[in-house]
């Protein structure tokens, strides 16, 4: 049986053009501009070598900070994310009732834009109507009420806490998934043994859902560093500089007309995504052929 | 004994009712708020309103240009998904039955897109070349394309599922390769393909990135931009704000309750296989 004659290539055809004019040759042309001083200012495009990367990653400590500030925010929501999904699927799967509903509603901000989600968030977190703060003052709590979105200290950590509430539902249905699948014999044989709960976590549980944990740090870790909406609307990278992360960085560069810097940020970015992409493929195209 | 394991049922019944309140209030604040009048709707409480006014929404509706964005998105949406479910039924039929080197290497080159960023500005200038800019073709067809990875990677494995010997049947049979993958390998990836189809929906659906780059004319607007820049102006009037934030939600929370078996299960697939 000839294979190329039953399956041909070119039954792929339309994905593959599609994908090369809107993904690929953007990233190839983004790598080509970032040597250029291509702006809004000129209608020209000079070659000036590594110029940009010197600025990005030596001359203005800014940029530094949006690297720092993606690389922390990529850290803190990946454990948040995988521990609270951990811990409510543990919970959801104990036997508790009406598990179906819980789960929907844990899971559904997740199906909601950023946008919608980070506008609810912004009235909930304002410094004096939003709901957080009232209902801290109602309870005589004042001295916990803050300007959630907008001091320097508590700007970043609640942007993380929101990504996290909206993010954990989903992280918790594929441990949902992964706890299904251990088979109930384990369990049994270590209550026979005399397990408690503890060790049955530890020695059952966890290593056996190694595959499922590895998928979801991939996957927290690789939209940890996309992050644009979630910054973009709750706080547009304020107060300050202090919240930016790369994404929002290269969104305001471009506004500001500054395309080749903000295309040399890019592939920054586009460099650290390809290297863990690299490994990630590798984990995927393992599971693929069992 | 007994007592004591009736006790931990009940804690850990109310944990989850608890845990699911924290993700339940904010929404419930919404939509209490979308009912208020503008006094009211200034210091946001967990209170029912004292006068339900529905007013809020028909004003929202006039001013926010939902109707139109309305339309937008779901064009958006339902075009790209269609396009997306064509497409990627095609690839991953071809490439994950020729066992060839070439193929093999469009595939991972094709699912390469999963983690890779987009990087938006040279995308306005590829989009501008093709006279695609604030134009709805050129979003579909951006949809369609920043689809094709993730979808692949679902549909691949699932057709990799399907026995080969049908195939080799259907070609004893007569069937050729377009005839063989009509007949017998669209039939049983129907349930995939409505995977693909929801999950492409959902996210063209809440996509913002995008439009804020590629759309700057207010007609072309989808309903994100529309509710972000309604934001804009409204901010202080917390009542509409929140109809604004209702109506737009709406849409995407009927999907998801239609489509809640497919959407799961394609999040999941590929995660806890192996």
């Amino acid at each position: 049986m000839n294979a190329n004659k039953i399956y041909p290539w070119y039954f792929s055809s339309g994905a593959i053009v599609l994908y090369l004019l809107f993904i690929v040759a953007p990233a190839l042309l983004g790598i080509y501009y970032s040597f250029t001083d291509w702006n809004s200012y000129s209608s020209e495009k000079n070659f000036i070598g590594l110029e940009h990367f010197r600025t990005i990653l030596a001359g203005d400590p800014t940029y530094l900070l949006f690297i720092k500030n993606t690389v922390l925010f990529t850290l803190v929501t990946s454990i948040a994310k995988t521990v609270l999904g951990l811990f409510l699927a543990l919970l959801l799967v104990s036997g508790v009732k009406a598990a179906n509903v819980h789960r929907m509603i844990i899971f559904s901000p997740q199906v909601l834009s950023f946008l919608i989600v980070g506008l609810v968030f912004k009235s909930l977190l304002d410094p004096n109507n939003g709901f957080v703060n009232v209902t801290l003052r109602s309870m005589g709590l004042d001295v916990l009420t803050q300007n959630w979105l907008g001091s320097l200290t508590w700007a970043m950590p609640s942007i993380m806490a929101v990504d996290t509430w909206k993010g954990m539902g989903y992280i918790m249905v594929l441990f949902i998934a992964g706890l299904l699948a251990i088979p109930r014999d384990y369990y049994e044989a270590a209550s026979i043994d005399g397990a408690g709960f503890g060790q049955k976590l530890f020695r059952i549980t966890i290593p056996m859902l190694m595959p499922t944990i590895t998928i979801a740090t991939v996957l927290n870790i690789t939209y940890g560093l996309r992050v644009f909406d979630a910054v973009y609307v709750l706080t547009n990278g304020g107060p300050g500089n202090a919240t930016d992360v790369i994404n929002t960085a290269v969104y305001s560069s471009f506004a500001k007309g500054y395309w080749g810097l903000g295309s040399a940020l890019s592939t920054i970015l586009f460099v650290i995504m390809a290297i863990i992409s690299f490994f990630i493929i590798r984990l995927m195209n393992r599971k693929v052929e069992y | 004994m007994r007592l004591r394991k009736r006790l931990a049922s009940i804690g850990l019944n109310a944990l989850a009712w608890l845990l699911s309140l924290v993700v339940l209030i904010p929404f419930v604040v919404i939509v209490l708020n979308s009912f208020k009048s503008d006094a009211e709707a200034k210091v946001l409480k967990l209170t029912l309103p004292e006068k339900f006014i529905f007013e809020n929404y028909k004003i929202v509706y006039e001013q926010g240009h939902l109707g139109g964005s309305f339309f937008n998105s779901l064009l958006h949406s339902g075009a790209s998904s269609l396009l997306l479910v064509f497409v990627v039924a095609f690839s991953a039929f071809t490439l994950s039955r020729n066992y060839s080197r070439l193929s093999k290497f469009l595939y991972f080159f094709l699912i390469l897109g999963i983690t890779l960023p987009l990087n938006y500005i040279p995308l306005m200038e590829v989009m501008k070349s093709m006279s695609m800019i604030n134009s709805h073709l050129g979003m579909i067809l951006l949809y369609t394309a920043m689809g094709i990875p993730i979808s692949l990677f679902i549909t691949y494995a699932f057709v990799s599922n399907i026995p080969k010997e049908l195939d080799e049947a259907a070609i004893m049979d007569g069937c050729n390769g377009i005839k063989l993958f009509l007949r017998i390998i669209v039939p049983l990836l129907t349930s995939v393909l409505v995977t693909v189809f929801v999950l492409n929906f959902l996210s063209v659906w809440n996509e913002f990135t995008a439009p804020l780059y590629m759309l700057n004319t207010v007609e072309m607007w989808p309903m994100t931009l529309a509710v972000y820049n309604f934001f804009g102006q409204f901010s202080a009037q917390w009542n509409l704000v929140s109809a604004d934030i209702v109506l737009t939600s709406l849409p995407v929370l009927i999907v998801f309750l239609i489509g809640q078996k497919y959407i799961v299960g394609g999040l999941t697939s590929g995660a806890v296989k192996g």
